[in-house]
């Protein structure tokens, strides 16, 4: 009944077995061991689940393995580049923008989407590229402010 | 039809602990071999940043870098008994009992380095940059590591403390009540500006801006984090937050975050916030307790607003358009 | 965000190295790496999942369960049920000596709430958890619910907890609330120039932590098993995980303290007891987590809480007496709300010195989900309808809200309505820098207020204080079938005006106002204050009406509830 699946997670060819209709979700947490996207709802509606597929972000716990396979698949765990964290990481960890750190990893994958295709994005459109997360903990302020943060960053690096 | 804009206030006190008090918490702390420190304990760090807290609390006790500290938590066989993460307890009382700790595990250590150095203990101090120095000397000094290696492998002798904090549980005199609830308070004053739209029913916050007096701030990144997560939850409850929506009917109850609204990042206002510190006697530097209530204020603060703005008053949370529309039906009809 | 270094600069010393500063947090490179380990991400092998069959009744009696063809779903391991249950009730606060045991981790045959769980399905996958839950037959024979407070208490109101005996939580013995009683409201309200009362609501919240509320136990191989948590108090939820199986605590290992947001709702310990306990009886890992679905509905909420104020003021907006009745709806358990009703007690009447105060503070059983703590817990619902009163009671004399508040502000040395000497007091100064931070005028008068100035003195004094006792008395004591309650107040007249009884007190409470009635008259004949008092209808509460005539500021009759 399993079927296999393979993709690029984070630069690296994988392959998992999936039970019919599995989702992505399940198969990076437990197939592939990459627990960084978290399992908020499971009903799509809080984003927690964010990782990116061929760099647009999407709602790992709705999407079925399958959708990734021949894909490239991103998680905040592939974010660093070895020991050197990546701008939008940086800047939530100075700006504290995150508490319980359990909507960090699906919000910095959401902000990175943003950041890749808008690298001066407005506040509002940081407010819109995130809308779909929900945070409980920090009243997003601080959030929005670590990912404008980032881009300026960036920009200074160019 | 139009919009309304409305200012309201409320002041609060908070009681920091458990009431009655009786809520322990332990720590202990040891010096690796190397000197650095492990703080163990048994407290939960649910975003309110526990675990850096209590790693500021050591340094600062201890008088070595934080980056010399480590907090391990969580583990119910090595971690010591702390009552848990509620009742804006955690800085205080498991904070007193890091201090406590620190300070046991301090005396170790200026010990063996007095011995070290031969001098007398209370001629030492730390630098903050990991040495140990004799004051007004500075030239004789010895680091923690070197204390650390010589406690270890040369004295026997362990670098450690414990610490323990308890308020005393109160006694309730049925007829009167009278007790002790906790030892110390906060508080807050808030102003919160809104919006009402008479057609919608509406209520936009535009603007809180507060003050918050809660002992002592032991990392201000921190207590931003907190007041600032705060306000927005007090928001979210006055305007949208209820598992019941018709209270008490148990119908239309959400199961999703579709359903059970709250405000999104663009729909949190600029948040002024001044700390006022009046360190609480028997606070770990004088620290109170924030973490809940930061989400208070907003409730009654908005709801004055709105009757600031339309001049009718909300009495039951939360205040939905529905219940503001209604009110002002009400309202013209006379009733 | 700027520390006001000059209010109390005498009291904080100002030489600390690393307290104060904005170090970065701990764990957070764990958490925008991802690397932070919550409960959910210990990666087991070989791991069961439990899921529970739940009612859909809000009370029931359960006339059977019919679990066989649950059993055959391919991956089915176990099914528990009341029955497995070493403990039948438990109460998270026994464990301290305080409170009954009086929830059954699995439906003892009744169900009290809609989402009560009955059986817990064991299976090898989610799939065929759900699958099995699907499956199970319950019959049900429902029995009338009550879901209001004041409704709860009526002499014929269905029994919610057959463990309680009534739906009321009995303090201290054979106390009917928490009450709080300093000096004499009912004297105070003689005095006053307007009186003020209000009605305040506020429904059931959830927490709504990210991470749903769960925990994944693994036996291990030394008779122990170790439960990945994600409670908020470790060693409590340990200690009533215990007690629950009645099993030595010393073979439980709890692995916690990293959490995704909690505000209170994890510290009930529902999920630990049965995956401990399925782990027992099958000798496999066990994981047991909240859907999104549960958490909302299911897992405890911030409970339901009514207040009722009543102000008695001057027209210069000095507080004279406050008198209150605060009704927590518990839900169909205990959980924690026994404590959280005298927490409230004990924070009314806010941060505000009042000579005479009144408090009854009742943990009220209903049909519901039970509630429980929340960040806030037993002040949130109280400071919503303390503050809103206040500025209420401003708008009666037409005062600044602020500088009523600052008026009536505790301060150093006033005795507090639970008996204890304020210290530390710093509202005043907080509505001073808010007001400053918002350019809200202040007068002279309140610019210049301290806290550590004008407390203290007589207002440190505890004032003469009549004995009332509330009382809902049900004879037949926790029997089925009680026939008449009233408020026991015909010996102590100031227990006359709890405010306001219950409806199906009305007739009592008209006979006992009839007498104060009498009273009052026969005290103005003998030259005392007379009692004058408007005939309202529906029958109302007995009324602190003044013999001057005060004005009548009312929230109560507005807002009846939908
Ligand atoms: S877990 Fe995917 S949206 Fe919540
Ligand atoms: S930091 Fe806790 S949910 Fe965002």
């Amino acid at each position: 009944m399993v079927t296999a699946v393979s993709f690029t997670l984070n630069g690296t060819a994988v392959a998992a077995v999936a039970e019919p209709a599995e989702t992505l979700l399940s198969v990076l947490r437990h197939r592939l061991g990459d627990t960084s996207p978290k399992a908020g709802c499971l009903q799509g509606t809080c984003g927690a689940c964010t990782v990116l597929l061929d760099g647009e972000p999407v709602l790992s716990c709705l999407l079925l393995a399958d959708a990734a396979e021949g894909r490239r698949v991103e998680t905040v765990r592939g974010l660093a580049d070895g020991p050197t964290l990546h701008p939008l990481q940086e800047a939530f960890m100075d700006r504290f923008a995150a508490q319980c750190g359990f909507c960090t990893p699906g919000m910095i994958m959401a902000a990175k989407a943003l950041l890749d295709r808008n690298p001066n994005p407005t506040r509002e459109e940081v407010i819109e590229a995130i809308s779909g997360n929900v945070c409980r903990c920090t009243g997003y302020l601080p959030i929005i402010e670590a990912i404008l943060e980032a881009a300026r960053r960036l920009a200074a690096r160019r | 039809m139009a919009k309304h804009r409305g200012r309201g206030v409320a002041s609060v006190n908070y009681p920091i602990g458990m009431n009655l008090g009786g809520d322990p918490s332990q720590a202990l702390v040891h010096a690796t071999p190397t000197g650095k420190f492990v703080v163990t304990l048994s407290s939960i760090d649910l975003g309110q940043g526990m675990k850096s807290v209590t790693r500021q609390l050591a340094a600062e006790t201890l008088g070595v870098p934080i980056e010399d500290v480590h907090v391990d938590t969580g583990d119910s066989d090595t971690g010591p008994h702390c009552m848990g993460s509620f009742a804006s307890r955690g800085t205080h009382r498991a904070g007193n009992a890091v201090v406590a700790a620190a300070r046991e595990a301090k005396e170790v250590l200026l010990e063996v380095a007095a011995e070290e150095l031969e001098v007398d203990p209370r001629d030492l101090e730390l630098d903050g940059r990991g040495n140990v120095r004799v004051k007004g000397a500075p030239a004789r000094a010895l680091s923690v590591r070197d204390v650390a290696q010589a406690a270890h492998f040369k004295r026997g002798k362990s670098i450690s403390g414990r610490g323990m904090f308890l308020v005393p549980p109160s006694d309730v005199d049925p007829d009167t009540g009278a007790m002790r609830p906790v030892t110390t308070y906060a508080h807050a004053c808030m102003i919160v500006d809104v919006e009402v739209d008479d057609e919608t029913g509406e209520v936009r916050v535009l603007s809180i801006k507060a003050a918050y007096e809660i002992g002592r701030a032991l990392n201000i990144g921190l207590v931003e984090q907190q007041l600032v997560g705060g306000a927005w939850m007090g928001i979210s409850h006055a305007l949208f937050e209820t598992v019941e929506p018709y209270y008490p009917d148990r119908a239309h109850g959400p199961t999703d975050f579709n359903g059970y609204l709250m405000p999104g990042p663009g729909d949190m206002c600029p948040v002024e916030i001044e700390i006022i510190e009046r360190p609480a006697l028997d606070g770990p530097y004088g620290a109170k307790g924030i973490g809940e209530m930061c989400a208070t204020p907003p409730i009654p603060a908005i709801a004055n607003a709105i009757e600031d703005a339309i001049g009718v008053r909300i009495t039951e949370m939360p205040f939905t358009p529905e219940k503001i529309l209604r009110a002002l039906d009400a309202k013209r009809a006379g009733r | 965000m700027r520390i006001r270094k000059e209010l109390f600069a005498d009291e904080r010393d100002d030489d600390l190295a690393i307290v104060g500063k904005p170090v970065r947090r701990q764990d957070i490179e764990g958490h925008v790496t991802g690397r932070t380990t919550f409960f959910d991400d210990r990666l087991v092998p070989g791991l069961l999942h439990i899921r529970c069959v739940r009612s859909t009744h809000d009370h029931a009696r359960i006339r059977a369960i019919d679990t066989r063809e649950a059993e055959r779903v391919p991956g089915v391991r176990r099914i528990l049920r009341w029955a497995d249950l070493p403990k039948k009730a438990h109460n998270i606060l026994t464990i301290f000596n305080f409170g009954i045991d009086d929830e059954p981790a699995l439906a003892d045959g009744k169900v009290r709430y809609r989402g009560e769980p009955i059986v817990a399905i064991v299976a090898e996958s989610l799939r065929a958890a759900d699958e099995a839950v699907a499956k199970v037959r319950v019959d049900y024979d429902p029995l009338p619910a009550v879901f209001d407070v004041e409704e709860a208490l009526k002499p014929d109101a269905p029994l919610v907890n057959e463990y309680i005996g009534r739906n009321w939580f009995r303090y201290w013995g054979d106390y009917d609330c928490q009450q709080i009683r300093f000096g004499d409201v009912e004297a105070a309200f003689r005095q006053a120039d307007v009186i003020v009362e209000g009605r305040y609501q506020m429904s059931p919240i959830e927490h709504a932590p990210l991470e749903t509320q769960g925990c994944i136990v693994v036996p291990g191989e030394d008779g122990r098993f170790t439960v990945y948590t994600c409670t908020q108090g470790l060693h409590f939820s340990l200690d009533n995980t215990a007690a629950q199986l009645r099993l030595d605590t010393n073979r439980l290992h709890f692995i916690g303290g990293t959490v995704g947001g909690g505000f209170g709702g994890k510290v009930d310990t529902v999920v630990e007891p049965l995956a401990v306990l399925a782990a027992m009886l099958t000798g496999r890992p066990v994981r047991y987590v909240f859907t999104r679905a549960e958490e909302m509905q299911v897992s405890s909420p911030r409970g339901a809480e009514r207040v009722y104020i009543t102000d008695g003021v001057t027209r210069d907006g000095r507080i004279l007496a406050r008198k209150i009745v605060h009704y927590h709806d518990a839900g169909a358990y205990s959980r924690l709300s026994t404590y959280g009703t005298i927490k409230s007690a004990a924070h009314h009447p806010g941060p505000y010195w009042i000579p005479n105060v009144w408090v009854d503070s009742f943990c009220v059983f209903t049909n519901r989900t039970p509630s429980s703590a929340m960040r806030g817990f037993g002040v949130t619902g109280g400071d919503f309808a303390l503050e809103s009163q206040m500025d209420a009671v401003a708008r009666a004399i037409g005062m600044d809200p602020l500088e009523l508040r600052i008026k009536n502000a505790y301060r150093d040395g006033d005795m507090k309505a639970h008996r204890k000497l304020t210290e530390g007091a710093a509202l005043i100064e907080c509505i001073q820098v808010a007001a400053e931070l918002a350019r809200w005028p202040l007068s002279e008068e309140a610019r210049s207020a301290s806290s550590r100035i004008g407390g203290g003195g007589d207002r440190g004094r505890v004032p003469p204080t009549p004995p009332a006792r509330t009382r809902l008395s049900d004879r037949g004591e926790g029997e089925r079938g009680r026939e008449t309650s009233r408020i026991d107040a015909a010996e102590r007249p100031s227990a006359r005006a709890t405010t306001p009884p219950p409806s199906w007190l009305r007739s009592e409470a008209r006979a006992v106002e009839a007498r104060a009635v009498e009273d009052g008259a026969r005290r103005a004949a003998e030259g005392g204050e007379g009692r004058r008092r408007e005939e309202q209808e529906p029958p109302e509460p007995p009324r602190p009406a003044s013999g001057h005539g005060a004005l009548r500021f009312s929230s109560v009759f507005g807002s009846r509830r939908r």
